[in-house]
């Protein structure tokens, strides 16, 4: 740790490696300017918390899951409820977009950047898919190359300028557009009380009340509902796969474990000592148990996986599982939503 | 989770080069950031992944050596690309990239056509024309 410590006072700036690339960039970049924010802290505030189930978005064959708001949202409402002001640009030409980061990094100023992970060649190389919305900070250069700070690595790291163009600019869904943003005003003094009220309300309502049956609590009945006959449905092969990348979705980087619900739990917990409010610290210790459960059901779907066994009545079990889960998760936020704020 | 809990199932797969930060609660219930060098479910999930996609590129590569497919199609699975995605680097519809995949009309493609393909898949000339 000492190590790390050393190289972060030669760039002035302070990496700190946190779970998930958005929150961790937002905690990052907002530190640099003297706004102490953890990434939960983040997360809560800008309700990064959800679940999705969207059979019809497919990535490479597999229906989506999501344990998360879309990208780029904690961001906004990050800022918006803390009075951050943000400059944001996309660029049509690399060469553009490259241009105008290096004329921000030279006023000395970190630059959050949109990529994908694909391109990005320190990443762990089983992990390189081509996931467009990773998030990432630009602190400098050296020579050509530009200093990252990666909010998921242990430690800041080094990239060369082809390879960040790539990134930056690769196509698909969603295309990153060179997208890069830095605060271009940061208030001396921020009270977190009134950003972490709105950030609950918005995550109890996104939880319980959207109108569609893919999102929310909704959402995970819906998949265990689905997931149930899997096996019949696609066949065996492919139900594994399916099962696989609820997992992946639900255990891989970014997610602080349990698909959010550890980090939302450590909001709670913060939030309950700012505002004062001892329900918010009992409903962390219970979303905490969630979370374990939302781990068993990974586990079990694990080895479902591994022996990919093909008996209906393991996928029976998981589906239940995640009822277990969505009924816990009702009940959590219900409660939440009528915590007197 | 508690701190003790947080899961250390090392694999190949990350190499032992990165381990990633997961929230944890210490004995007072406290949450805490600790590192995890990886989760077995996981590991599974993404090896799975892998075969998958492996599969899928023996598959084709064997389909390109009979003479059935073009390299194209080929080197879109190895760069775990999809047809839209390959599209849009190439600028092309979906429906010429996929006539591209015969080898008939690969045979005849320009060689600006050869070179934005061998620019998406960040390989040679000589390597889109002959797989390995």
């Amino acid at each position: 740790m000492d190590e790390v410590l050393e190289v972060m006072s030669d760039t002035q700036f302070h990496h700190a490696q946190t779970a998930h690339c958005e929150s961790g960039v937002i905690s990052n970049i907002f530190r640099h300017y003297g706004l102490e924010i953890s990434e939960p802290m983040a997360f809560g505030i800008g309700a990064g918390i959800f679940f999705g189930h969207l059979p019809f978005v497919k990535v490479n064959g597999v229906p989506g899951t999501t344990y998360r708001v879309v990208p780029g949202a904690i961001f906004k409402r990050v800022s918006k409820r803390l009075g951050v002001k943000i400059e944001s640009q996309t660029f049509s030409n690399p060469q553009k977009g490259m241009e105008a980061l290096d004329r921000v990094l030279e006023q000395g100023r970190p630059v959050g950047l949109l990529s994908s992970v694909y391109y990005l060649p320190y990443f762990p190389p089983a992990y390189r898919f081509h996931f467009n919305a990773h998030n990432l900070v630009a602190y400098g250069k050296d020579g050509d190359n530009y200093l990252i700070s990666d909010p998921i690595m242990e430690q800041v790291t080094e990239i060369d300028p082809k390879s960040l163009a790539e990134a930056r600019f690769a196509k698909g869904f969603p295309a990153p557009k060179g997208k890069m943003y830095y605060p271009v005003e940061v208030p001396k003094e921020v009270s977190f009380a009134q950003p972490i009220r709105d950030g609950i309300k918005q995550a109890c309502s996104d939880m319980l009340n959207i109108p569609l049956p893919m999102f929310g609590v909704k959402g995970m009945r819906f998949l265990a509902k689905r997931l149930k006959h899997y096996p019949e449905k696609v066949g065996d092969r492919k139900a594994v796969l399916y099962l696989g990348n609820i997992i992946r979705m639900q255990e891989e980087i970014g997610t602080g474990g349990a698909g959010f619900r550890f980090m939302y739990a450590a909001f709670l917990q913060e939030a309950a000592g700012i505002l004062r409010r001892d329900e918010l610290s009992e409903l962390s210790a219970e979303l905490t148990r969630i979370g374990d459960t939302w781990r068993t059901f990974a586990f079990n779907a694990g080895r479902v996986c591994k022996s990919r066994s093909a008996n209906n009545v393991s996928y029976g079990e998981l589906s239940e599982m995640l009822m277990q889960c969505a009924a816990e998760e009702e009940v959590l936020f219900r409660k939440l939503s009528k915590v007197k704020l | 989770m508690k701190k003790e809990d947080v899961p250390q199932d090392g694999n190949n797969m990350h190499e032992g080069s990165f381990r990633q930060l997961f929230y944890a609660t210490d004995n007072a219930g406290q949450y805490v950031p600790v590192t995890s060098v990886g989760w077995e479910p996981e590991n599974v999930a993404m090896q799975q992944a892998w075969e998958e996609i492996n599969e899928r590129v023996q598959q084709a590569r064997a389909r390109v050596l009979a003479g059935e497919i073009s390299p194209v199609a080929y080197y879109m699975e190895k760069t775990i690309m999809d047809l839209p995605l390959l599209a849009s680097y190439v600028g092309k519809f979906q429906w010429q990239v996929k006539r591209h995949m015969k080898p008939a009309v690969f045979n005849k493609l320009s060689e600006g056509m050869l070179r934005k393909y061998a620019a998406a898949f960040k390989i040679t000339l000589q390597e889109l024309q002959n797989i390995k």
